[in-house]
């Protein structure tokens, strides 16, 4: 039986969620024995116009060529996976979407006028169609190797949609929130990290994004009611995913509708 | 040789790099005409979005940053805050920052030479490829950088990203139990550091002496990591607050990532930076390997880099094991602090090199300016100055895919971490 080919893409982003593929370890090494990687330029492969069964994007869409770039592979894949915040959500560099990116350039470079970058930085979704939106920042190597076995077997992979509380009750943590008054956001934000923040004591701050039917404003009045300012509880929301639609509205509303 | 060929090489996406970056390079009538290493990662504004953020926010924001070196990104942070509010967190502390981020030394230095680096001087195109060949060179990488990883997940929760850093120490201390199979598993890790030692050692790599100035963190006592003076093997010794005295960063319009230039000329930082200036700090079990290595350091051939980074790679396994030798659970794993307003500055070493930060923070603790100066601006200038020397040294008249593999490989070795810089690469080679 042949492999199916796989892409792995990359826009703007850390590299962190490609991680979840070269830190597999030795696991990494069967790898090939499961799909032909045809694309992945950090790995070395590297065939970007190549059609493929299963394309992974990792990263936001930022300059006029990453809009001809997506729409390019999407016409070469049969299925895509947007992998981590960045690439389901803008991730945290869509916070520029919020101010003047323009005044940004030219603060920080010289010559702004050289540069090839657009106004905001937005989920591939935003402009394609996506199969399949693996959240977190980064994702894990579970969330991933469970959907390419899923995509292996011919079955369609199943979203997570459970808000973190219940991961983090099953994995035995002390509740942060009822017992510390940490402003813990596990309450709105979707499982998959492994409460890994809770089970250390912090409080959750959001980077698997928001879970589904999550009242937003009633956890942002809590966290007033622990004494926080409401432009605090505006950055909770405004931080990792503040281009999810859940999080952008509650974090506005605690800027007071700006 | 009548031969005068004009030549434009361009590699349009540089692959075994982090991050997106090309290469052009044109040659007429025998001479590099142009060379430019293009970064073309769009600009990541990540000094802007920390703008009005509390402290411990920012050191969960500026992670993101890179996904190989986030420990590098909030250590350097960290330590800025605590500076500036005059935090001491005690040496429980201490010790396990620099624990965790030898971790991340680990398995960012093994998985560049075995997944980055490695298949250029072997003759394949990726790691994958090589496995076939070398199964157990490439599983030997791979356990050394799953070990790093775990370390640095000992104290962070993961290890991309991790959790477990705060103003003023830590969110939670490990228990007894976890450092114990930790260590367990850094005892058997060391031979097999040292045998990549002797492996990166037999390989064949050019002789390219250069002249270049080594910088990089020098400590009273430790090996360059978590904190230092900043130091050149040219004169420069100072503290890290007075930077911006004898460093420059300059925008070039072919780029995205701004250059960073010591007193007007480009410099070298990294784990062959580092390792010439921190010799005599090296533990006697690496000292011993480096003598046996039958390379003289310093070394002034780039080319060396490799083997630094498996010295460095040794050093931190054998650093770590200190560290956590009679491990005890504190009491609590952070002290308490007040903000303050005023200017702090943090550098720390990157697997990659010196990691520069400042931030202006006002009485409530909310960032009002940040800049961050990452190893890949601070190399730029050296990557270009030494593709040209090295291909002048190959020699001009030679094919184009050969030129293009040497400029790449020449690349490659800095370990350039394109992400962190946009705040990289494409070869075009250009003969007219």
């Amino acid at each position: 039986m042949s492999r199916p080919k796989l892409a792995v893409h990359k826009f703007s982003s850390c590299d962190g969620c490609q991680l979840a593929l070269l830190n597999l370890g030795e696991t990494l090494l069967q790898l090939p024995g499961l799909v032909d990687i045809v694309h992945f330029a950090e790995a070395g492969p590297m065939d970007e116009d190549e059609p493929v069964a299963v394309a992974l994007v990792e990263g936001s869409i930022n300059t006029e060529h990453d809009l001809e770039r997506i729409q390019r592979i999407r016409r070469n894949s049969d299925y895509l996976v947007s992998l981590g915040a960045c690439a389901t959500s803008g991730g945290l560099q869509a916070l520029r979407n919020m101010a003047d990116a323009n005044a940004w350039e030219a603060a920080i470079y010289a010559r702004p006028e050289v540069l090839d970058s657009l106004p905001t930085a937005t989920a591939v979704s935003d402009h394609v169609k996506v199969d399949l939106a693996l959240w977190g920042c980064p994702v894990n190597s579970r969330q991933l190797l469970g959907a390419l076995r899923d995509l292996l077997f011919g079955v369609a992979p199943r979203e997570e949609r459970r808000p973190l509380c219940m991961e983090c009750k099953r994995s035995g943590a002390v509740c942060t929130l009822v017992t510390g008054e940490a402003t813990c956001m596990g309450p709105v934000t979707l499982a998959g990290c492994g409460a890994i923040c809770p089970r250390k004591g912090r409080a959750c701050y959001a980077c698997y994004g928001p879970a589904e039917q999550v009242n937003a404003e009633s956890l942002g009045r809590r966290f007033e009611g622990f004494g926080l300012l409401p432009e605090d509880v505006a950055r909770r929301f405004h931080f990792i995913h503040s281009g999810a639609p859940a999080f952008q509205a509650a974090g506005k509303h605690f800027r007071g509708g700006k | 040789m009548s031969d005068q060929r004009d030549i434009r090489i361009e590699v349009p996406v540089l692959a075994r790099v982090e991050g997106e970056g090309a290469l052009e390079l044109a040659i007429e009538q025998g001479r590099i005409s142009e060379l430019r290493l293009r970064i073309f990662e769009p600009p990541r504004f990540f000094e802007k979005f920390v703008e009005g953020h509390r402290c411990d926010d920012v050191i969960d924001m500026v992670a993101r940053i890179c996904g190989i070196c986030p420990v590098a990104y909030q250590m350097s942070a960290a330590q800025a805050f605590e500076s500036l509010f005059d935090i001491d967190p005690g040496s429980w502390v201490l010790d396990m920052r620099r624990a965790m981020y030898c971790g991340e030394w680990i398995q960012s230095h093994a998985l560049h030479i075995h997944l980055l680096a490695a298949p250029d001087f072997l003759g394949f195109n990726s790691a994958l490829e090589m496995a076939a060949d070398y199964p157990d060179e490439v599983r030997r990488g791979l356990t050394l950088q799953t070990l790093g990883n775990d370390l640095i997940a000992l104290f962070g929760g993961r290890s991309v990203h991790p959790v477990g850093l705060r103003v003023g120490g830590f969110y939670h201390a490990p228990s007894v139990q976890e450092v114990d199979a930790m260590r367990t598993r850094i005892d058997a890790a060391i031979p097999l550091a040292a045998a990549l030692v002797g492996w990166c050692a037999s390989l064949s790599l050019p002789d390219d002496r250069q002249s270049f100035t080594n910088v990089g963190l020098r400590h009273e006592t430790e090996y360059g990591i978590y904190s230092g003076r900043l130091v050149s093997d040219r004169g420069l010794d100072i503290d890290i607050s007075e930077w911006d005295a004898h460093i420059r960063e300059i925008h070039q319009p072919h780029s995205t990532a701004l250059h960073a230039e010591l007193h007007g000329e480009p410099y070298l930082v990294g784990p062959l930076a580092r390792l010439n200036l921190n010799l005599d700090r090296l533990p006697p079990e690496t000292a011993q390997l480096a003598r046996a290595s039958g390379v003289s350091f310093p070394s002034d051939n780039m080319f060396h880099s490799m083997l630094a980074r498996a010295l460095e790679l040794h050093m931190v396994l054998i650093e770590a094991q200190r560290l956590l030798e009679d491990y005890k659970v504190p009491q609590r794993a952070w002290v308490d602090w007040k903000p303050r307003a005023g200017v702090g500055f943090g550098a720390s070493e990157a697997p990659r090199g010196t990691l520069w930060h400042r931030y202006e923070v006002d009485e409530q603790g909310r960032v009002t300016d940040a800049r961050i100066v990452p190893p890949t601006s601070q190399n730029q200038g050296r990557i270009e100055q030494d593709i040209a020397q090295s291909l002048q040294q190959f020699g001009l008249d030679q094919d184009e895919e050969a030129l293009r593999l040497r400029a790449e490989t020449v690349i490659r070795n800095y370990d350039p971490c394109i992400s962190c810089a946009t705040h990289f690469l494409k070869l075009k080679v250009r003969r007219a």
